[in-house]
């Protein structure tokens, strides 16, 4: 089974998310902050890292950048959860080493869309 | 699958009013001129949450008016705006606008966006954009064909992105039926290849009915801006060349870890077994409970510790039990002291259980304190005063029902402290103050009680002027001498009011007397200190919580009430020559300084004592509002907290008689209400001879 982490600041996103993927039958690890995401990271070996951006202590795009410094994720699919459509956050996200990004607002099956593209 | 969104709203609405408060507090301490990095960040983090739940869990009026709240946020934040006193004004109107529609969405009622549309307007208006230029439609589906060529010239360090080729053509032959060329030619010897590039490129013919180039564009999404990709309708014949996707990554085969395409496994993992994990890990249905009060919630948020306590006692009283089940199942005299033993544990854990379980109900004022700051910030602003709140013991507990009715007597106290007695900055200034007045906040712990004050620096009470309001209202006699603490004292009397013209801000002689009413049914009281031309403290005092009751048991004949153990000051037997004997009133006692008024308590309450004679009984002394009294029983029991259970729900209100309790035999006892006894006596007539008491 897939290990997801979902790392936003907002509890009812990660509720929501969390409830869609685990209903999709992925195992999942929730952290509220870049930090505590790292944490996550380091402690359970995640197939994929869906982050908001916008976060206190440690904002999604900084966290990345470490990731990417971890052995265990250099390669792991990482999307970043952006408001922003524009294209700032994305090129600083994919600067920062993320592999892509889902749009909010996202529907739940567009989440389960998007990570079966990412996980096949 | 469908996922029910509305199993979050809860915990979506939850956040959101804190948001709204932490947007709140943050705007009120942003300061135009110097704006904190710190603070703006988390007022957009706020704002910007809002709008991702609002937008996410539906609910677009929020959403789109926290649109442009965020984007000037945004802006200010970026620093390429600078922001007004008035854009912080327009901020804070929106969070009340907001917390509004969230309270009526949460309600389930029908929203009035009136508001929210307007002040949405005058963001655009600052922003520059046209009124709700912002429309997020679906992207147009483009052009179709029937089949693409397409060549993807990836960027060398693709791969240490995540994004993985070999997924991309999977989507793309989900399509329709895809042929792929892969050129090699860009590999380089063994020796200078570095193994976490992508060196391939491909050219892949795309065949399939009516393939619309968005669902292409795609599939390459999140590569498109760093890869060379040209997508191209494919003419009308097609030759197919190479069949197997992968088929030539022959050079890097043996690095299973790489994960250049052929290293791609496990793709075909089962994503289906839905029915056991979601049932487990359901969030519990969200109780559609009807329209929440506007005030008193229902529901209370309770520090994990303190539920960790409670379930640590529950423990040790399950292990007591335990205990206690053994030696009776075969009990024999000589096992006595064990008995009495985890009879002993039993009562501690009681004891420690019962605190535990109140203090859940106990939460910091702060959840009071914490709306002032707008409100004196706006009143301050209408008033066109200058005045600095300082609040102090935010961090006091108080019980939740307390808590949630002294809210509007603090919010009275608090105008009148603004609008009556802060004076405007040029007079301060000809008076030899400071310009900015103080009005503090201060909560704190005294005796069993909850102190709470509200001091301020302004003009104090007008002592002539409010004893010429109470002689021409008839409040006081015309040639009544009364001492400062009692003229001020009158401004709690109903009809009261001193303001020459009735302002927006605060009473209109209506106020005072609600005030003291509202507070003493909490159990508390209220008084005020002032001195003419340097401010007036108004001290309110309630009790913990409403529920307990510190008592002393007081037996008068037959009768065994209860008497608060806070307002006992002493008991005292008599000395028959100290009391004296007024014609047409009731005997006092002099006690050191002060003659005390007495009232036997079983005339009061119409009984036969042990003894009508007062130096065969006890005389206990309590207090109301400074105003002493002897309450003449016939034996003092033990002291116990009780637990109050409320008259009036279960009978009637009786005059004197604040609530009942159940003793530890089973009897029914009376708790007495000082205030009310004391004012039985002063219908008596003792009301001159007890104020006197000072002057004595």
């Amino acid at each position: 089974m897939s290990k997801i982490l979902a790392v936003d600041d907002s509890a009812s996103m990660r509720q929501m998310i969390s409830f869609t993927l685990k209903s999709a039958g992925f195992d999942v690890v929730e952290a509220a902050d870049g930090i505590e995401g790292l944490n996550q990271a380091q402690q359970h070996k995640c197939d994929l890292v869906l982050s908001d951006v916008n976060m206190p202590n440690m904002d999604g795009i900084t966290m990345t950048r470490e990731l990417r410094g971890l052995p265990d994720y250099k390669y792991t699919p990482i999307l970043m959860l952006t408001t922003e459509s524009g294209g700032d956050k994305k090129s600083e996200g994919k600067n920062a080493g993320a592999t892509g990004w889902i749009v909010k607002p996202f529907k739940p099956d567009q989440l389960l869309n998007t990570i079966k593209k990412v996980l096949g | 699958m469908t996922i029910e969104l509305s199993q979050f709203f809860q915990v979506f609405f939850e956040e959101s009013f804190e948001g709204l408060d932490v947007m709140e507090s943050g705007l009120l301490s942003l300061d135009p001129e110097n704006i904190d990095n710190e603070e703006i960040n988390s007022i957009f983090r706020a704002a910007h949450s809002i709008k991702g739940g609002s937008a996410t869990f539906g609910f677009s009026s929020v959403a789109d008016f926290t649109h442009v709240m965020e984007t000037l946020l945004d802006e200010v934040r970026s620093g390429s705006r600078s922001i007004s006193q008035d854009t912080v004004d327009l901020f804070l109107q929106s969070v009340d606008c907001l917390r509004e529609l969230l309270q009526g969405l949460q309600a389930e009622e029908e929203v009035d966006t009136t508001r929210a549309v307007e002040l949405r307007g005058q963001f655009e208006e600052i922003l520059g954009v046209a009124p709700g230029a912002e429309t997020t439609g679906e992207p147009a589906a483009g052009p179709q064909s029937a089949g693409w060529h397409i060549v993807f010239n990836p960027c060398e360090d693709m791969l240490q992105t995540g994004n993985e080729p070999v997924r991309m053509f999977f989507q793309l032959a989900e399509l329709g039926q895809m042929t792929v060329r892969t050129d090699i030619s860009r590999l380089p010897s063994f020796s200078g290849m570095t193994l976490e590039n992508c060196y391939f490129s491909w050219e892949i013919d795309l065949i399939g009915p009516a393939i619309a180039k968005s669902s292409i564009d795609e599939v390459f999404e999140w590569v498109v801006d760093d890869c060379d990709i040209i997508i191209t309708p494919l003419a009308a014949e097609h030759s197919v060349t190479v069949d197997a996707p992968a088929a030539t990554s022959v050079p890097v085969e043996t690095q299973a870890d790489i994960p250049v395409p052929a290293a791609a496994t496990s793709i075909d993992e089962p994503a289906t077994e839905t029915g056991l994990a979601s049932a487990k890990d359901a969030a519990p249905a969200v109780a559609k409970t009807g329209a929440p009060k506007k005030n008193e919630s229902g529901s209370i948020r309770v520090d994990i510790e303190k539920i960790d306590t409670l379930i640590n006692m529950v423990g040790e009283l399950v292990i007591t039990q335990s205990m206690l089940g053994q030696i009776g199942a075969d009990f024999t005299f000589d096992k006595i002291g064990k008995l009495q033993e985890g009879l002993q544990d039993l009562e501690r854990n009681v004891q420690v259980l019962h605190e535990s379980v109140m203090q859940i109900r106990m939460l910091p004022i702060s959840f009071t304190f914490n709306r002032f700051p707008r409100m004196v910030r706006d009143l301050s602003r209408q008033l066109g005063k200058k005045i600095e709140l300082v609040v102090k013991g935010e961090q006091t507990e108080l019980d939740k029902t307390v808590m949630e009715k002294i809210g509007d007597p603090l919010v009275h106290l608090l105008r009148n402290s603004l609008d009556h007695g802060i004076e405007k900055p040029e007079v301060r200034v000809a008076k030899g103050k400071p310009e900015t007045g103080i009005v503090s906040l201060n909560a704190f712990h005294q005796g069993g009680n909850i102190i709470i004050e509200i001091t301020d620096d302004g003009n104090g009470l007008p002592r002539d002027k409010i004893l010429k309001k109470a002689q021409a209202n008839g409040i006081v006699g015309p040639d009544a001498h009364l001492t400062d603490e009692q003229i001020h004292d009158l401004i709690f009397q109903p009809g009261f009011s001193t303001a020459e013209v009735v302002s927006d801000v605060s009473g209109r002689g209506v106020g005072m007397d609600v005030v003291r009413r509202n507070i003493q049914e909490l159990g508390g009281h209220v008084s005020v200190k002032s001195k003419e031309g340097q401010g007036s403290t108004f001290s309110i005092s309630l009790p913990l919580t409403l529920a307990i009751l510190d008592g002393q048991l007081v037996r008068v004949g037959k009768q065994v009430y209860i008497f608060p153990l806070v307002s006992i000051i002493e008991s005292l037997s008599v000395d028959m020559k100290q009391v004296s004997t007024v014609a047409g009133a009731c005997d006092l006692l002099r006690l050191r300084e002060d003659y005390i008024p007495i009232i036997p308590l079983y005339d009061a309450f119409g009984i036969e004592p042990d003894s009508r004679n007062l130096e065969n009984s006890l005389i206990v002394i309590v207090e109301s509002e400074g105003v002493k009294v002897g309450l003449v029983v016939d034996e003092l029991q033990a002291q116990q907290q009780v637990v109050i259970k409320s008259l009036e729900t279960n009978y009637q209100s009786v005059e004197g008689i604040s609530g009942a309790t159940i003793l530890g035999d089973g009897t029914v006892s009376l708790i007495l209400d000082i205030a009310g006894i004391v004012k039985m006596a002063q219908g008596i007539g003792i009301n001159d001879l007890s104020s006197g008491q000072q002057a004595a």
